[in-house]
């Protein structure tokens, strides 16, 4: 039996160096360090501000690459903007459509569209950015490991060819064309920097720093994955509450019932 | 209507008892939950069949309902999932609950397979008993695995292509096989659509071989945790209330920890590449199955033989339907059996490792430790327990289970 314990104890070394292991064969490309989420643990909510100033960012930068077709622009009043507000901030966006001799128009878009796409087709897509189209941004925070932070961490990550050492340049084979992410795995990452400071005005006031624009586009695009994630979490408190109610009365109810057999 | 068994009930409803005199379901029912003589002495691992039973019952209800909702077309099913999510009223919800139920029904049931292996419930006379349970767990996996495929993810995608590459190990025929299952000579839409078809008919499979299992369990009654016949009324209780309400508890505090998951961490089980739609030109760089599969993973992964991998994997499974005849201990019970219960938690531990192995790539250290931990898998079952029932000298045990019962009070 003492035989038993060593050998599991070895195992438990075993699993624990494992562990180690998995981090370093992950690749050379860093850790996304944990930022504090407004939307994090099971009370978070989304910081509306934060993300409305984010959807600023996706519509005056992102966009013009990155689709986020799941959305509606009806979604938005989700955000806290009003109706009014969002029939404002789409009022330059025009939509394909067909008219009624089945001919292509373009036309202002509604409440009701789907988010305006920057490029008619995959195809299109690819061909405008050098063969690899940019991913649909509606659950790339899901999309990825790390999520938000990842996200963040990516968007701030990039390091200017003139501050890379030469060793780095020779290990990744970086040219003056490439845009190097520390975070990105094989670091070469199609995407030029997007965000810098002062890269918007934002329409609130707050100063336009890099780490903030960052993070306000990663809460918008966190909103974008899982809108309904407010819903989620109040409802399983409820859930859960009743349930633990439930299990009380259900145990109190079973050590009666089964008194006399004790 | 206490009474044990011999009395045909009597309905004071004449409605019920004009039903039951021609079709006896109440009978039935009052015979098999009610007053079913059951061992006295279950312990909380009993809860995990009517578990089981639960959750397939959950993932068959909201399975039903994501069915209205979904569409099986390569260029259309992922986007139906996410409007699930966005658009359908509570659809959040429904796939939360589908996807984490899938989880957490074989969380039961390997709780249940181990509880059945820890107390010898497959011993005679419950071999097929048992047998039908790894009928079950076999259809479950096929059940899961074209599931996972409707999403129509990168991991959906590529999950499949592994899987049902698989096939083409098999001598000669094998490449027709493969292009017989995709209904072409890659995945695609005609795979998609038979997955779908496969996927809301085997659940409905699942629980006539359930109804099976039930039928043939209440032949003999359960096992119990001291592996003693029950030997006369003293040793038994009725059914119900007795284990409708410790079931009944035990159901209500698993759904607890189950709604944990999908309220708190709903895609904390699942990979994040799942929410990049299926693209056959990349491939992703960890293809790794859900986690209840990893086990299993491992041992294919662990020969470095194609056939040879998938006959482990095949294998593996298939030494579950000769256990009953592979053990050699006349006892049932752990309690009882010094040896073997050391052994039987190392099989647990040999699973968790080949779990971990099938969660990290193939490379390093990992290699060797899921080769040993597949050996270690194949050598328990064909060898240490032929053998250990034979050497083995079991503890004394108690005359009845009110013996081992009242024993446990006093001491």
């Amino acid at each position: 039996m003492r035989k038993l314990i060593v050998s599991g104890a070895i195992a438990l070394a075993a699993l624990v160096a494992g562990t180690g292991a998995v981090v370093l064969a992950a690749g050379t490309e860093a850790h996304p360090k944990h930022q504090h989420w407004h939307f994090q643990g099971p009370f978070g909510t989304y910081d509306r501000a934060a993300a409305q100033r984010g959807y600023q960012i996706y519509a005056e930068v992102c966009s013009a690459c990155h689709s986020l077709s799941l959305l509606a622009y009806r979604n938005l009043m989700e955000l806290g903007f009003t109706e009014n507000q969002v029939k404002g901030l789409i009022k330059d966006i025009v939509v394909p459509d067909l008219n009624d001799d089945g001919a292509p128009i373009e036309r202002p878009a509604r409440l009701s569209d789907s988010f305006r796409k920057p490029f008619p087709n995959a195809a299109a897509a690819a061909a405008a950015n050098n063969g690899k189209a940019p991913p649909d941004l509606s659950v790339i925070v899901k999309a990825r490991e790390g999520g938000a932070d990842y996200l963040y961490a990516l968007l701030t990550g990039y390091v200017p060819f003139e501050k890379l050492t030469p060793a780095q340049v020779k290990e990744f084979a970086v040219t003056k064309d490439d845009n190097f992410n520390i975070y990105f795995p094989g670091h070469k990452i199609a995407m030029a920097a997007p965000l810098a400071d002062d890269k918007v005005t934002y329409t609130d006031g707050t100063k336009a720093t890099l780490d903030r624009e960052a993070a306000d586009v990663t809460e918008f695009l966190a909103w974008a994955s899982e809108p309904w994630m407010e819903d989620r979490k109040r409802t399983g408190v409820r859930v859960i509450l009743f349930l633990l109610a439930l299990a009380g009365l259900m145990y109190a109810v079973k050590r009666q019932v089964w008194a006399d057999k004790h | 209507m206490a009474s044990s068994h011999g009395t045909p009930p009597v309905f004071n409803n004449k409605v019920i008892a004009w039903i039951d005199h021609r079709l006896p379901i109440f009978s039935y029912i009052e015979k098999e939950y009610h007053t079913f003589p059951t061992p006295r002495n279950f312990n909380y691992f009993w809860n995990f069949g009517a578990i089981a039973t639960v959750m397939l019952v959950l993932m068959i209800a909201t399975g039903v309902v994501l069915a209205t909702n979904y569409t099986p077309h390569v260029l259309m099913a992922f986007d139906s999932v996410e409007r699930i999510d966005r658009d359908v009223p509570q659809g959040w919800l429904i796939r939360d609950m589908h996807m984490n139920g899938a989880s957490f029904f074989f969380i039961a049931v390997y709780v249940h397979i181990f509880r059945g292996m820890y107390y010898g419930s497959y011993k005679a006379p419950r071999e097929l008993l048992w047998i039908l349970g790894v009928v079950i767990f076999l259809l479950m996996m096929a059940t899961a695995f074209m599931g996972y495929v409707l999403p129509w993810g990168q991991m959906s995608f590529w999950g499949a292509t592994v899987i049902t590459s698989l096939f083409s190990a098999i001598p000669v025929v094998g490449d027709s096989i493969t292009t017989w299952l995709w209904g072409g000579f890659s995945i695609g839409n005609p795979t998609l659509n038979r997955f779908y078809a496969l996927h809301y008919l085997l659940p409905f499979v699942i629980v006539a071989v359930v109804a099976l299992h039930v039928v043939a369990l209440h032949v003999h009654g359960s096992n119990n945790p001291t592996g003693i016949d029950p030997k006369g009324p003293q040793d038994t209780v009725p059914f119900h209330p007795y284990y409708t309400m410790k079931d009944g508890f035990g159901v209500v505090v698993f759904l607890i920890v189950y709604s944990a998951v999908v309220f708190f961490a709903p895609d904390y089980l699942g990979d994040a590449a799942n929410y990049i739609p299926a693209d056959p030109l990349v491939t992703p760089t960890h293809i790794v199955p859900e986690w209840y599969f990893l086990p299993f993973y491992a041992i294919l992964r662990a020969v470095p033989d194609k056939l040879g991998g998938v006959i482990a994997m095949f294998g593996a499974i298939a030494v579950l339907f000769i256990l009953p005849w592979l053990d050699t201990s006349r006892v049932r019970s752990s309690t009882y059996r010094p040896i073997y219960k050391w052994f039987m938690l190392i099989l647990v531990a040999d699973v968790v490792v080949l779990g971990l192995c099938g969660a990290n790539p193939p490379a390093g250290f990992w290699i060797p430790l899921s080769q040993v931990a597949t050996l270690y898998y194949f050598f328990h079952f064909l060898i240490l327990l032929p053998i250990l029932g034979k050497i083995e000298r079991p503890l004394p045990m108690p005359p009845s289970i009110a013996d081992a019962v009242l024993k446990k009070k006093a001491g």
